[in-house]
């Protein structure tokens, strides 16, 4: 065949030949979603927030097998549960993006009569729940807290760390860590200039990123959960951090400290809720319930060291960690606290592109 | 039938190119061409022109070119010094340059990460010195030095590549006609190692230039490159049309640098690309 013919035959051939590929690539591709075990559980949770042998143990116990995945910020956890490639049966996350969840009519209720043990709780944890679960219908508390600054006693004055503020002062200028996550880093300043956490004003939150863009010289990085490891190599002087990552570091480095600025805060619980998606709703609530267990709960705490709602582990800690304002936020720091609520999404795209414009300063 | 096994045998490969290449970017073409309620739109793709957007894709250039600079600077001499080794004694050396290679790049950043940091191993040893300390973590110095780190591999061995193939009569030749040492390198030894300065350039500019990991670890969340507004749209603002968007912008230069590139590079044999 002359090769000019041979080049317009084999084209032909390609025509036909693409769209029997794409079919056969795609099936390929949709057909790895699809097996399916009604012994299965699929849990979604942040980033070192469980102890793992929690779930070896209730692999033992109830020969349901655990799928665990992590993620790092409740945004990042959106758009993984939101991309559908995995049907979760179970997600941690924190109160205003579970409220998101909720209004987006993406979760179950819960069947508490299949978690007897959620009466391990305190009822003040579901109280505070309310303000994104009005009827308590659809979450389990798991862990709360606030958020603060960790600092270094030796570097840093401890009278001035009662204010907000001092994350401005330049005599630390490459020592501070501010969090790598849109909304607790906007509500330090929002806080300085006494709005509400939840603002959706353009102007106040403007101000705020006007501050936030000021702070970036001084700002040695912008992390999420590696900021209490560099807060114990005291690679840095403060850091803005969740009230239970300084409970932690505190145990690995005696010249930390924490304090919740009088400012006021930001309170935090995250809770464990079912999504729409899940194929296993009993399995979810059989590991609610054993979460709820006190040894297990004892377990966790040790490891995530975060305030547990759980009266009954909470009593059987050492009265010293009980009273550690650290770990368990006193009520008259949680009564100067906000809780986040979820923006529009208006809102929510102004904020990104302002928070966008703060990393990309100079 | 011999054509007709042959096509058999590209069979896995078709598929693969199909599936994971030309599927996903019809996706992210899709993707970026309209709206999250599905309707067509360019403003995705002229978004680029949003100045936090514009930027970073500047600062993404200029980090990806000082990498390549500072790569091609430190590979040139040292595929040389390399050719100019005898036998075993070079194979050891490129052995040595490739087996760092074998540790995946993320473990190989976040040592970095330790050894910069302010009470890091270099720090600390510099401290006991009596002298300054290092202070470029969380820069977009350490974003480059890393880069350049990461990328320095593929650069030497298309280099030194080109250049052992070079026949040692060609330089002989050019001598015995009374060529010079300098003659002799810019007129016999820089053009016929070109196709491998070329690949280099081309294997070091496009992942420096689309990176988004090394910015994020080693430049502490404070350098923003194009990579990480792309990885900010997808992750955070699940706003996958403008993600896709920006990659296609992205795309767009990666293939014109490509093009600049083989264009210079088409005489003379061919490199690794």
């Amino acid at each position: 065949m002359p090769a000019v013919l041979r080049k317009e035959n084999n084209t032909m051939k390609k025509s036909l030949c693409l769209p029997i590929l794409f079919l056969a690539a795609f099936a390929i591709l949709s057909g790895c979603g699809a097996k399916d075990s009604p012994d299965t559980l699929t849990v979604l949770n942040y980033g070192k927030y469980l102890e793992p042998e929690v779930l070896e143990q209730f692999e033992e116990e109830t020969g349901i097998k655990v799928e665990y995945e992590e993620y790092v910020t409740p945004e990042n956890m959106y758009t993984k549960y939101r991309a559908g490639a995995i049907d979760y049966d179970l997600i941690c996350t924190s109160d205003y993006m579970v409220e998101k969840l909720i209004q987006e009519g993406q979760v179950q209720e819960l069947d508490f009569g299949n978690i007897p043990l959620s009466k391990n709780l305190d009822p003040v944890y579901f109280e505070f729940s309310k303000s994104f679960d009005p009827e308590n219908k659809y979450s389990l508390p798991y862990f709360f807290g606030t958020v603060g600054i960790l600092y270094n006693k030796e570097m840093v004055e401890e009278s001035e760390v009662d204010s907000w503020s001092i994350l401005w002062d330049e005599a630390y200028s490459g020592q501070i860590i501010m969090a790598d996550s849109v909304r607790d880093s906007f509500m330090v300043p929002l806080k300085i200039l006494g709005y509400s956490l939840n603002t959706t004003d353009e102007g106040e939150l403007k101000e705020a990123q006007e501050m936030l863009i000021r702070q970036k010289p001084l700002v040695y990085s912008y992390l999420v959960d590696e900021a209490q490891d560099e807060m114990i190599a005291e690679n840095a002087a403060m850091a803005v951090v969740y009230s239970g990552e300084a409970g932690y570091a505190l145990e690995f480095n005696e010249n930390l400290a924490f304090s919740v600025p009088k400012e006021g805060s930001n309170m935090w619980i995250d809770s464990w809720f079912v999504p729409k998606t899940a194929k296993h709703k009993e399995n979810a609530e059989k590991f609610l319930d054993f979460l709820c267990r006190e040894d297990i709960s004892m377990m966790n705490f040790d490891y995530v060291y975060y305030a547990t709602p759980n009266t009954k582990t909470k009593e059987a800690l050492d009265p010293e960690i009980q009273e550690s304002p650290t770990i368990f936020p006193p009520n008259e720091i949680l009564e100067n606290c906000e809780v986040l609520k979820p923006l529009d999404d208006i809102s929510n795209t102004n904020l990104s592109i302002l928070w966008k414009e703060i990393k990309a300063a100079d | 039938m011999h054509n007709l096994k042959r096509q058999i045998l590209a069979g896995p490969y078709l598929l693969w190119i199909a599936g994971f290449v030309l599927l996903p970017v019809g996706l992210i073409l899709y993707y970026a061409l309209t709206t999250t309620s599905g309707q067509f739109t360019v403003f995705n793709i002229t978004s680029i022109t949003a100045s936090v957007h514009w930027k970073a894709l500047v600062l993404s250039l200029e980090l990806a070119l000082l990498c390549t600079v500072f790569c091609l600077a430190l590979s040139y001499p040292l595929a040389m010094v390399l050719n100019g080794m005898k036998g075993k004694k070079s194979s050891l050396v490129v052995f040595i340059f490739i087996l760092p290679m074998w540790m995946n790049f993320m473990l190989r950043i976040l040592a970095w990460k330790m050894l910069l940091s302010n009470h890091g191993v270099i720090n600390t040893i510099l401290d006991m010195l009596g002298l300054p300390g290092l202070d470029i973590l969380n820069t977009p110095s350490a974003v480059v030095f890393c880069m350049v780190y990461d990328f320095l591999p593929f650069m030497v061995l298309p280099i030194y590549n080109a250049m052992s193939r070079i026949e040692k009569d060609v330089i002989e030749a050019a001598r015995d006609l009374g060529a010079g040492g300098f003659t002799v390198f810019f007129k016999v030894i820089l053009p016929l190692t070109m196709p491998g300065v070329v690949s280099g350039i081309i294997m070091v500019f496009v992942p420096a230039l689309t990176s988004f990991a090394i910015s994020d670890l080693l430049g502490g969340g404070k350098v923003l490159l194009i990579g990480n507004v792309i990885e900010q749209a997808f992750m955070q603002e699940y706003n996958w049309n403008l993600g896709s968007g920006l990659s296609l912008v992205l795309m767009v230069f990666v293939i014109a640098s490509m093009a600049l590139m083989n264009s210079h590079g088409e005489e003379g044999g061919t490199g690794i690309c």
